[in-house]
């Protein structure tokens, strides 16, 4: 199965820049995912690869061949749309033996393969039945079984959850990673919600306006995230402004707003740069009342949310910044609207990002 | 919008009436009474009035033979026109639907123009173009196309690709694109993509526009009488029996038997075949079995895909839009001779020009408002099926008889009912009567699909906010429809404008300005041809003028 490259690949749409110099490699039999906000250019790029859109510049290659040029029906990546494009006039047998019809496969060759993928997402039974008949899990199996019909090599799934409730995606995301690790697929999964991302994925590209800003394996991107909106789009971050005040060997000093001093993880800063601290909610530990400790801020309870397995606490600073603090429910005793209490997090678990030139809102905005 | 204290109390009024059911389900009922006894029945009634006189046709077996085989050659021509058209339709669809070029948007404007040209001064256009020594003919030496099935066959064409063309191109635009990428995907070049999977799924809207250019060619009087020549298809029969009657050739008993005779069995088959199409279109399937690979992939790409183009553009300009407009010449050298001056103070053939056309406008303004008041309330009946959805189902399929039963059969028979049962109804009245029986269908069909399009939803949304009945119509559902409303009356008044083949069968006296132009064109009354160059001139120009007004004001408000 091969891999699928792409080299400074542009493609506008009238003044708009949907996709600007993007390069990426995903490997072969690798499950990786375009993650990013609405209107980031994840579906462009799938659809180039796919060959449903031409581009404006740049290169497009599946395994060694260049295919910039080569129609969709020949490029053999199945695309599983967000709706699903089940054929409505066709029931779910002639659906999954389009491909195979149409690629002039002989009769006994094309049925063979259609009880294959029927067997393998288990709607043998529905044989008969028509798209308006199937609930959206069904058909949303008859979308990859039909891809996997027309001989794909590379699945690429654009949202294709994005039509189902929560209980049923959530079952269905990891099946779909089986089958294609089970058929040794290469697939490309297009999704803006972070949680499938990175259950699923090998490795998850996080894109923003037409870019890519960071590729990496779910663990990378959360541990450690390259700019301010990774850190944002990934997970939850706490966002703490901030200036150099000293460089140590291991660790920087920053002064935070309210006059807090805090050490955190060197990242090339100089001593007087603005910077923003980024502390993951779960990071901090939380102790009633005022503890004299390094790294330690000071507030009080503001806001208790409670959300089954984790609590959610926002707590107003001294410095009028409000920080986020999620604690498992069941682990510690709660603390009370209104409590006093210092939050002290591990320097080595925060990272430091040079203070965006656009303002910390536009720079993690989606 | 603010309202003065008269608004405001007319406003409470009207909500208070249509909160009372009773009033509401009367104005449902008087909807369908007004149908039945305005549109449906007295075409059918007309019939029955005459039955008798159909035993005069029997007793003449070479009138019998020359009405059937003029019938005959009515279902052939429209036949085969609506094969052509959708055979021609869909590559210019495909073209302006799917094209990338800038100037997509000007040919599908121009795709338009023949619908604004009516069709009298289209007939006397194609007459001019491919028939006289003016036209494409001088290029020849002599005529190149002879009046007769020929012309009548590409006159029919030139006004029915429009319609085809539209009605396609809308399906094109709603088709979900999705379905036409996966079959892509999947391994199907673009010819089998669209073979296998579009236009199955945009057979209905093939299949209404199969209907719609049948019914048209069926239907159309004025134009081809104009074009026929020594061809008779049923209402170029019609209205030869008519002048034969009027001019004593033949006698009035015989006159009504053929007439009689030939609208019955315009309508019935008309009707049947109507029905047909309607039982068997859905279940049609459209071939997918086999695959040919080399072929069709030869078909979808560049140089096939180039000489499609070039053809469907070539066949647009060259049968369609020249010929439409070609009748612009002699009206343009009409203006540098005395014939202009003639026209302006309406001497010569002029002396009855001008109250023609004001009667054409003035007829066509009245049928509109008056449909619009009778159609509305029907519209929602069907739309919301607020009779229970057999009734609707059956009314919505009741309204459109009008639109496939030939216009001068329909006349015809309005004619024998009106003028049978009511001698002393003035003929402006029977005139309206048959405008409106004609036209009421595109009222209610573009009414109640904009209605459907409305979610009851939203409907409901405002109820739950407190307003009655009459407050949601006019606040919510008439602002999100009023567009559609504007285009059916549009199409309505043009259509009435238009229409030829049932003025000439219920009016004795009244000439309207596409009566007047086949006067002059068969030389009833003796025109020359800058005369009539100039006359279709004025009524292409103001036809234009008051649908770009119209356009004008209406543009860009009401969609959503």
């Amino acid at each position: 199965m091969p891999e699928v490259r792409v080299v400074n690949l542009t493609k506008k749409f009238g003044e708009v820049t949907a996709l600007d110099n993007v390069n990426l490699v995903v490997h072969d039999q690798e499950y990786f995912s375009l993650l990013g906000p609405s209107g980031c250019g994840k579906t462009t790029l799938l659809r180039l690869i796919a060959g449903l859109i031409e581009p404006d510049g740049g290169e497009i290659y599946i395994g060694d061949k260049r295919v910039d040029d080569v129609p969709p029906e020949d490029r053999d990546c199945g695309f599983v749309f967000q709706t699903f494009a089940l054929f409505p006039h066709m029931n779910v047998w002639d659906n999954v033996l389009y491909g195979p019809r149409v690629k002039n496969f002989n009769l006994k060759q094309a049925e063979t393969i259609g009880d294959e993928v029927l067997e393998l997402v288990k709607l043998h039974e529905r044989l008969d039945a028509y798209p308006g008949e199937l609930s959206g899990g069904m058909m949303q199996r008859i979308a990859v079984a039909r891809a996997l019909a027309a001989g794909a090599k590379i699945l690429l799934l654009d949202e294709p959850l994005g039509q189902l409730d929560a209980k049923v995606r959530n079952e269905i995301r990891y099946e779909i990673r089986k089958m294609a690790k089970d058929l040794n697929l290469t697939a490309i999964h297009v999704t803006h919600d972070q949680s499938e991302a990175m259950s699923i994925s090998d490795r998850i590209a996080v894109m923003k306006k037409g870019k890519i800003v960071q590729v990496g394996t779910p663990q990378e991107l959360y541990m450690s995230p390259n700019c301010l909106f990774v850190a944002h789009f990934i997970g939850e971050s706490n966002f703490l402004e901030g200036i150099v005040t000293e460089i140590m060997a291991n660790e920087l000093e920053i002064e935070l707003r309210g006059c807090f001093k805090v050490r955190a993880a060197l990242n090339g800063a100089k001593k007087g740069n603005r910077v923003v601290l980024a502390v993951r909610p779960e990071i901090f530990t939380i102790e009633r009342g005022t503890v004299e400790k390094e790294n330690a801020l000071v507030g009080k309870v503001e806001k208790i949310t409670f959300e089954g397995t984790f609590v959610r606490y926002v707590i107003k600073l001294e410095s009028q910044d409000s920080v986020v603090v999620i604690k498992p429910s069941m682990a510690e005793a709660w603390f009370e609207v209104g409590t006093k209490v210092t939050l002290s997090f591990a320097a080595e678990k925060t990272h430091v990002f040079p203070y965006p030139e656009a303002g910390l809102t536009e720079e993690i905005s989606v | 919008m603010k309202r003065n204290a008269f608004q405001r109390s007319v406003v409470r009024v009207l909500n208070k009436l249509s909160s009372k059911k009773a009033l509401k389900y009367a104005m449902y009922l008087s909807a369908v009474i007004v149908f039945f006894a305005f549109i449906l029945l007295p075409p059918i009634l007309g019939v029955i009035v005459k039955w008798t006189a159909i035993e005069q046709v029997f007793n003449q077996p070479v009138l019998m033979g020359r009405a059937l085989s003029s019938i005959g050659n009515s279902f052939t021509i429209a036949i085969l026109v609506s094969i052509l058209d959708i055979v021609a339709g869909i590559p210019m669809a495909w073209l302006i639907s799917r094209g990338k070029s800038k100037w997509l948007s000007v040919l599908d404007t121009l795709a338009d123009i023949p619908f604004i040209v009516p069709t009298a001064a289209l007939g006397y256009s194609l007459l001019l173009f491919w028939h006289e020594p003016m036209g494409i003919s001088g290029l020849f030496g002599g005529s190149l196309v002879s009046t007769g099935w020929l012309l009548v066959l590409l006159l029919h064409f030139t006004f029915s690709y429009p319609v085809v063309v539209r009605v396609l191109v809308g399906a094109l635009l709603d088709y979900k694109m999705e379905y036409e990428r996966a079959s892509r995907t999947l391994g199907a070049v673009p010819f089998v993509a669209f073979r296998t999977v579009t236009s199955p799924i945009i057979k209905p809207s093939l299949i209404a526009a199969f209907v719609l250019s049948f019914a048209r060619s069926l239907s159309e009087t004025g134009a081809t009488f104009i074009v026929a020549g020594a061809f008779e298809n049923g209402p170029v029969f019609l209205q030869n029996v008519r002048n034969d009657f009027a001019n004593g050739i033949v006698p009035q008993a015989t006159y009504e038997g053929a007439t009689v005779f030939a609208s019955v069995i315009l309508i019935v088959l008309s009707c049947t075949i109507f029905a047909l199409i309607r039982i068997l279109g859905p279940r049609l399937k459209l071939p997918f079995k086999g695959i040919w690979p080399s072929t069709e992939r030869r078909l979808s790409y560049s140089k096939a895909a180039f000489s499609r183009n070039t053809l469907t553009l070539l066949v647009f300009f060259a049968i369609v839009l020249a010929p439409a407009l070609f009748v612009a010449v002699p009206a343009f050298q009409a203006l540098f001779t005395p014939t202009l001056s003639d026209a302006v103070s309406s001497s010569g053939v002029w002396s009855g020009y001008w109250q023609s056309l004001l009667l054409s406008y003035g007829l066509g303004a009245i049928v509109t408002v008056l449909g619009f008041f009778i159609g509305l309330p029907m519209a929602i009946l069907i739309a919301r099926r607020k009779l229970g959805k057999s009734t609707s189902a059956v009314l919505d399929i009741l309204v459109n008889i009008p639109l496939i039963v030939p216009s001068i059969a329909l006349g015809v028979s309005l004619n024998f009912f009106w003028k049978g049962s009511f001698p002393f109804m003035p003929e402006m009245l029977v005139l309206i009567f048959a405008h409106l029986s004609i036209t009421y269908p595109y009222f209610v069909r573009s009414m109640s699909a904009a209605f459907e399009r409305v979610s009851v939803d939203v409907e409901e949304a405002a109820r739950t906010l407190g307003a009655k009945p009459f407050s949601v119509f006019s606040s919510i559902v008439f602002p999100l429809t009023k567009y559609s409303i504007l285009s059916g009356a549009i199409m309505v008044f043009t259509r009435s404008v238009s229409e030829t083949g049932a003025t000439v069968a219920v009016v004795s006296n009244l000439r309207t300005a596409p009566v007047v132009i086949v006067d002059w064109v068969r030389g009833t009354v003796p025109a020359t041809s800058l005369e009539i160059g100039l006359g279709c001139g004025f009524l292409v120009l103001f036809s234009f003028l008051i649908l770009f007004t119209l356009r004008m004001v209406t543009r860009g408000k009401g969609r959503y």
